[in-house]
């Protein structure tokens, strides 16, 4: 019987998250050390590992769920990972038109 | 007191500890959210200045994979023996859940050990925090993780303590369900650390 409401999962569910995170930590190390792909394709490929880990420990490890009271706690996550992309994504905009626009050009300066 | 009105009692006790910790839950869960802005504005501020190296080494001449790589298990681990503890505290089995602790405790020392080793390493070579704008990003970044990591491990030997001395009551479980978030938290935050920092680093 357990003791409280909150759902902590079974051994199963433990191995299973275990396992998976394994998997997902060591095929990119073997597609990076091999240089499986472009390093664009490589990038892209491995983020989406990395989102995919993040997937499997919110669930075997974090437990998240939609039923109940636990629902809150969902609730905020995705809002926190909507203000972190958001965070992320434009810091990565914003700087990377900075470089581009703002950078003095190089060619330009070496006459001084 | 009848025995009706003990167990009554017993019932509304019950309900408010479960009260509590849902409430408790839920705030220190609030708070890893706000961590996790926290740690995406490092993470943002890494990836606009990792080419910054200012003339020195960038992360492919300074990152040893396959040392990384034994970082990634130890924490994976930990996060998966944490999990067993709190199964164990679910059957309220006092030296199971002793046992798991003090297991993740070892896994999570090694991976601070390694990471303070590292980090000693490149600070002796030269390469410290103030020596680029990619090295500032990158020791920014890994060491605040490392410090939440160490605060973890800190907060574990306190709950492997009272553990000890008052048993699994309501507030001692409360304790270990927040460290367990936290803990899963950290191990989900270096995943993307290894990722972002050393697996896109060696590119």
């Amino acid at each position: 019987m357990s003791k409280h409401h909150e759902n902590h999962g079974s051994v199963k569910s433990y191995i299973v998250g275990f396992i998976l995170s394994i998997l997902l930590t060591v095929v990119p190390y073997y597609l990076v050390v091999n240089h499986s792909m472009d390093t664009h394709g490589l990038i892209l490929v491995v983020m989406a590992i990395a989102v995919a880990q993040l997937l499997v420990q919110v669930i075997y490890f974090l437990h998240l769920t939609f039923k109940g009271e636990a629902s809150g706690n969902t609730l905020s996550f995705i809002f926190t990972m909507v203000v972190v992309l958001i965070l992320v994504i434009g810091t990565l905009w914003i700087m990377a038109n900075l470089h581009t626009n703002m950078m003095p050009d190089t060619t330009m300066n070496s006459g001084f | 007191m009848t025995a009706q009105s003990i167990n009554h009692h017993s019932d509304h006790h019950h309900d408010h500890d479960a009260e509590a910790r849902s409430k408790v839950l839920f705030g220190f869960w609030i708070y890893i959210m706000s961590d996790l802005i926290i740690f995406s504005c490092l993470f943002a501020s890494y990836v606009v200045l990792h080419t910054h190296t200012f003339g020195g080494p960038a992360g492919k001449d300074l990152f040893d994979l396959n040392y990384v790589m034994i970082e990634t298990f130890l924490l994976l681990t930990s996060s998966f023996t944490y999990g067993l503890a709190m199964l164990a505290e679910q059957k309220d089995k006092k030296s199971q859940v002793l046992g798991w602790l003090f297991v993740t405790f070892l896994l999570g020392a090694g991976f601070i050990g390694m990471e303070i080793n590292e980090f000693h390493h490149l600070i002796t070579e030269g390469y410290g925090p103030s020596h680029s704008a990619f090295l500032s990003a990158f020791f920014g970044l890994v060491g605040t993780h490392g410090l939440h990591v160490t605060c973890g491990l800190i907060w574990m030997v306190m709950m492997m303590i009272q553990v000890a001395r008052f048993g699994l009551t309501p507030m001692v479980s409360r304790k270990l369900a927040c460290l367990s978030l936290f803990w899963h938290f950290l191990d989900i935050v270096w995943i993307f650390v290894f990722t972002v920092v050393y697996l896109m680093g060696v590119m």
